[in-house]
């Protein structure tokens, strides 16, 4: 069952990031990336990593992809024309690419003593995540509400018309 | 025949399997990367490495039995979902100065 499960969203996963790749319209890139996300969220219940599946659906395949298609919307952004790009990435770029795939598939390979993952290992509650959360690493969860208190500001601050604009239009 | 494909299906999965997944996510992130020329698209496919890491995270928690593992991840996600907003808010101020979202016209930068 957990083999069959895998297989089918494991695929999901692969197909849905070359087809990221393959569409030239990034209305079809950010579907095909919520894909991704979703059969992410499965393959980590299926580690059984319950809490995260849900925060997966939530704040990835929810949140941060909602906030990428409604700028697809509101840029009106259409399709990308293919160019060559530039030089490095041909020259650097791609070798890199096969290189560090090939280097991480020796050690993945070759390493002893990785277990195997199955339908009654059980799963880590929320129970027991939040426990860890709000004793040992209260500091580093209240940090992380600063950064997104700071990151909404930046937002803001980015993204509404400069002085210059402003001005113009007027 | 029926049976050894019966017993075969209810094999345990290696999560050696977990991290070549990733690994392969990982890379055709990159590509993505290196190959797309719309911004925003650019921008998916960071989010995309940033979701093979969090599976191999994910699955070295399930191999350690660590619930910190699990919790990292969940702080990558925090950070994702900032870098999300500060990320598409300069895309949308890129957008507005330079009237494109092409990265072939937004070469001020390069060298």
């Amino acid at each position: 069952m957990h083999l069959i499960l895998f297989i089918v969203f494991a695929g999901f996963c692969v197909a849905g990031a070359v087809n990221l790749l393959l569409q030239t319209h990034p209305i079809n890139s950010a579907l095909s990336l919520i894909v991704v996300m979703t059969s992410l969220a499965v393959l980590y219940l299926l580690l059984g990593a319950e809490f995260l599946a849900v925060a997966q659906v939530i704040v990835y395949a929810g949140a941060i992809m909602v906030l990428f298609t409604f700028v697809v919307m509101l840029l009106n952004a259409g399709r990308e024309e293919r160019t060559l790009g530039s030089r490095a990435a041909m020259v650097v770029g791609f070798p890199a690419v096969v290189a560090l795939m090939a280097v991480a598939a020796t050690v993945i390979l070759h390493t002893q003593g990785l277990g195997t993952a199955a339908m009654r290992d059980g799963i880590t509650s929320t129970q027991e995540l939040s426990t860890v959360l709000f004793t040992k690493l209260l500091l580093p969860f209240e940090v992380t509400s600063v950064l997104i208190l700071i990151a909404i500001l930046g937002a803001v601050a980015l993204a509404r018309p400069g002085d210059g604009e402003r001005t113009s239009s007027e | 025949m029926n049976s050894e494909f019966v017993q075969m299906l209810q094999q345990d999965v290696p999560l050696s399997w977990y991290l070549m997944l990733s690994a392969v996510l990982f890379s055709l992130g990159i590509v993505g990367f290196l190959i797309k020329r719309n911004l925003i698209t650019v921008f998916m496919s960071i989010e995309l490495m940033l979701n093979a890491v969090n599976l191999s995270f994910v699955t070295f928690a399930h191999q350690w039995h660590a619930v910190k593992g699990q919790i990292f991840v969940f702080f990558v996600m925090m950070v994702a979902a900032a870098e999300a907003a500060v990320g598409l808010a300069i895309i949308i101020a890129v957008f507005r100065a330079r009237a494109t979202l092409a990265v072939d016209r937004i070469d001020l930068m390069k060298l």
